[in-house]
């Protein structure tokens, strides 16, 4: 299946992808909404930074996926097309995903259910962090 | 320092009400001008600093950006401008040459801009060129003038080494060292998709793009630096530079900070010393000394290769560019003086040289006069902007034109003139390795692709207007050109008529 990758020698640290990820899953439709009348929503695409290494690590959508394993509420699951989703909904917000991702691409957004990755599925084509990565680091593809 | 006398050139507007606060602009500065102030929950920028390269503008998400020039101003005066009385307060504050970098941005004539191109209108039939073949393919280097033949009544063809491209524009030459590894692979790949050619600079040439060797031309510089045998081998031209257009008559110096390991191996010169290139090449002082050293690049290449040799447009050039067409170069380069750098003294660069145009004109016209216009292709440098220039430099007799500083904006220069720094934020005139992966070369090889392409499109419409379907006919063809506004004197020299005549 297509999922996201980043390429890390080409990855700036610009953080563009954080903020295009959060927007796109705001709602809104103006992006200085999204950070500037609200608390600034969680993206679900965070870059890792040591010194001068930088590169963005988002949900690699796992073959047998321990997040879904350990999911107490059953909200994680591995859907048909390979991706792993949350259903918001069931998320009681234990936070066992969290601890048990060996990427940590499962943020914590306080008081709400955790944000992972989702492929930006609902809005359909392209991923906005792929969209939007000035350098092309993200790209989105078979591997 | 007691006082900096010195205010900043611009102003950052920040437009608050867009501003997220994301950053971005002060990761990607280089010069480190924004910077956040959690007291304000606000970016605020120190102006001092910004070169007004456009990275933070281009890339804030939300549009908050824009750099202005300041309205702060001096009493206006004509004779001591703003430029003039700011350079008198930085040397005396630092008591150094100014640096400058890229081509002079003072208003000396553009003669391309005072040069109209002509169609055909009824008399004679224009070419559509997307229905009729249009040849763009150019072969520089020594021509067979005369015709002979076998005994057997079959024509004899003798055949020079020489360079094939597919679109009469090439990539000039800029160095490793001067510019990223990233940006020489952007031109390398660009060049060989186009079937044209890159040029290394005096740098040498870095071992992972031997395998452009066909695409590429070597330059051996008075600095000689990374000249060796199988260098001279790896290219498929040979260029002797003796000057550049924007610092005619001296000669580099790439400061040790930017001789990291790579490009030390590249040049063979320790890591760390600064790379300087004498103003002479001191083996050359005649062109006779010239005709040996293109003799000794021949023979070291096994007369394979033609030998450029590059000169900056000056005064003689006429004479000088006579004298190389018999020493055996097989290709005249000529770079006019408002051609880019990587990093020249200011004043040579604003003051020293002459333009393109009129030295295009009367080289061709004099190696003409001689007889010799055969023995040498001319390639046309230093402030070739876009397709109509290469037209009208095709019509002033060039061969093929040097293209750089339009590559550069292709690969996202901004033209902040900032180069001699070493921090550029678009990752082109950098060693840095956290600002030059920047530059994908993925994406600029092909933007030089694109660039090329298009020109190469707009020329072909060009010609077929005139009615004229190759650069073989347009090569020298002044009758397609008419001055705009120039004096008798300037349309002389230029060999060309005024507009309505």
């Amino acid at each position: 299946m297509k999922k996201v990758h980043v390429n890390e020698d080409k990855c700036l640290g610009c953080r563009l992808c954080e903020y295009w990820c959060a927007f796109s899953h705001s709602g809104e439709k103006y992006m200085p909404d999204a950070f500037n009348l609200q608390k600034p929503p969680v993206p679900r695409i965070v870059v890792e930074e040591n010194d001068k290494i930088t590169f963005a690590v988002a949900c690699r959508h796992c073959d047998d996926a321990i997040c879904v394993k350990s999911c107490i509420s059953g909200a994680l699951s591995k859907q048909a097309d390979g991706t792993v989703l949350v259903d918001e909904s069931k998320c009681v917000g234990c936070h066992t995903c969290v601890l048990v991702c060996p990427f940590g691409a499962i943020r914590m957004d306080e008081g709400k259910a955790v944000k992972k990755c989702d492929l930006c599925l609902k809005t359909g084509g392209v991923p906005s962090c792929v969209q939007h990565c000035p350098n092309r680091a993200i790209v989105y593809e078979e591997r | 320092m007691a006082i900096n006398y010195l205010q900043p050139d611009y102003e950052v507007v920040r437009n608050n009400d867009r501003c997220i606060r994301c950053r971005v602009c002060e990761r990607q500065c280089a010069n480190e001008v924004h910077f956040f102030d959690e007291k304000r929950n606000q970016m605020l920028a120190d102006e001092t600093k910004c070169v007004n390269c456009h990275r933070c503008v281009t890339l804030c998400p939300t549009r908050a950006l824009k750099i202005v020039k300041t309205d702060h101003c001096f009493k206006p005066s004509a004779n001591y401008t703003e430029s003039i009385i700011k350079d008198i307060y930085a040397q005396a504050d630092t008591g150094g040459v100014l640096l400058s970098s890229m081509g002079t941005p003072k208003e000396y004539p553009v003669y391309w801009d005072k040069m109209l191109i002509n169609a055909s209108q009824v008399t004679n039939p224009s070419i559509d060129p997307l229905r009729e073949p249009m040849e763009t393919r150019t072969y520089l280097g020594k021509k067979c003038e005369d015709v002979s033949y076998d005994k057997t009544g079959k024509l004899m063809i003798r055949h020079y080494p020489g360079l094939q491209l597919e679109t009469p524009i090439m990539f000039s030459a800029m160095s490793y060292g001067s510019i990223s590894k990233n940006a020489h692979e952007c031109l390398a790949r660009a060049a060989e998709e186009l079937g044209i050619y890159y040029n290394t600079g005096e740098g040498g040439l870095n071992e992972d793009f031997y395998k452009y060797g066909k695409n590429t031309i070597v330059q051996v510089a008075s600095g000689r630096f990374g000249v060796h045998e199988r260098y001279l081998n790896a290219g498929a031209a040979i260029e002797i530079k003796i000057g550049q257009g924007a610092k005619p008559g001296i000669g580099g110096h790439l400061p040790g900070a930017k001789i990291g390991a790579d490009v030390a191996k590249t040049r063979m010169i320790p890591e760390g010393s600064d790379a300087i290139s004498p103003a002479p090449h001191h083996d050359i002082y005649s062109i006779e000394d010239l005709r040996q050293l293109v003799f000794s690049l021949k023979e070291a290449t096994d007369y394979k290769k033609p030998v450029i040799v590059k000169i900056a447009a000056v005064h003689n050039i006429a004479a000088i560019a006579s004298g190389i067409a018999r020493s055996g170069a097989d290709i005249i380069a000529i770079d006019g003086f408002r051609g880019g750098t990587g990093a020249a003294p200011t004043r040579i660069r604003d003051n020293v040289g002459i333009p393109i145009e009129l030295a295009l004109a009367s080289v061709d016209e004099r190696l003409r006069e001689e007889g010799i216009r055969s023995n040498v292709s001319v390639v046309a440098g230093g402030s070739v902007r876009s397709s109509a220039d290469v037209v009208k430099a095709i019509a002033l007799g060039a061969d093929a034109v040097y293209i750089a500083t339009p590559a550069l904006l292709a690969l996202g220069c901004h033209l902040c003139r900032s180069c001699h720094t070493g921090k550029c934020n678009w990752g082109i005139a950098t060693q840095k390795p956290e600002l030059y992966k920047r530059l994908n070369p993925e994406i600029g090889y092909k933007r030089l692709v694109n660039l090329v392409t298009a020109w190469t499109h707009e020329i072909k419409e060009m010609m077929g207007g005139m009615g004229i379907n190759s650069i073989e006919a347009l090569r020298g063809n002044r009758l397609m050109l008419r001055g705009i506004g120039l004096t008798q004197k300037e349309l002389d020299i230029l060999g060309i008529k005024h507009a309505g005549e």
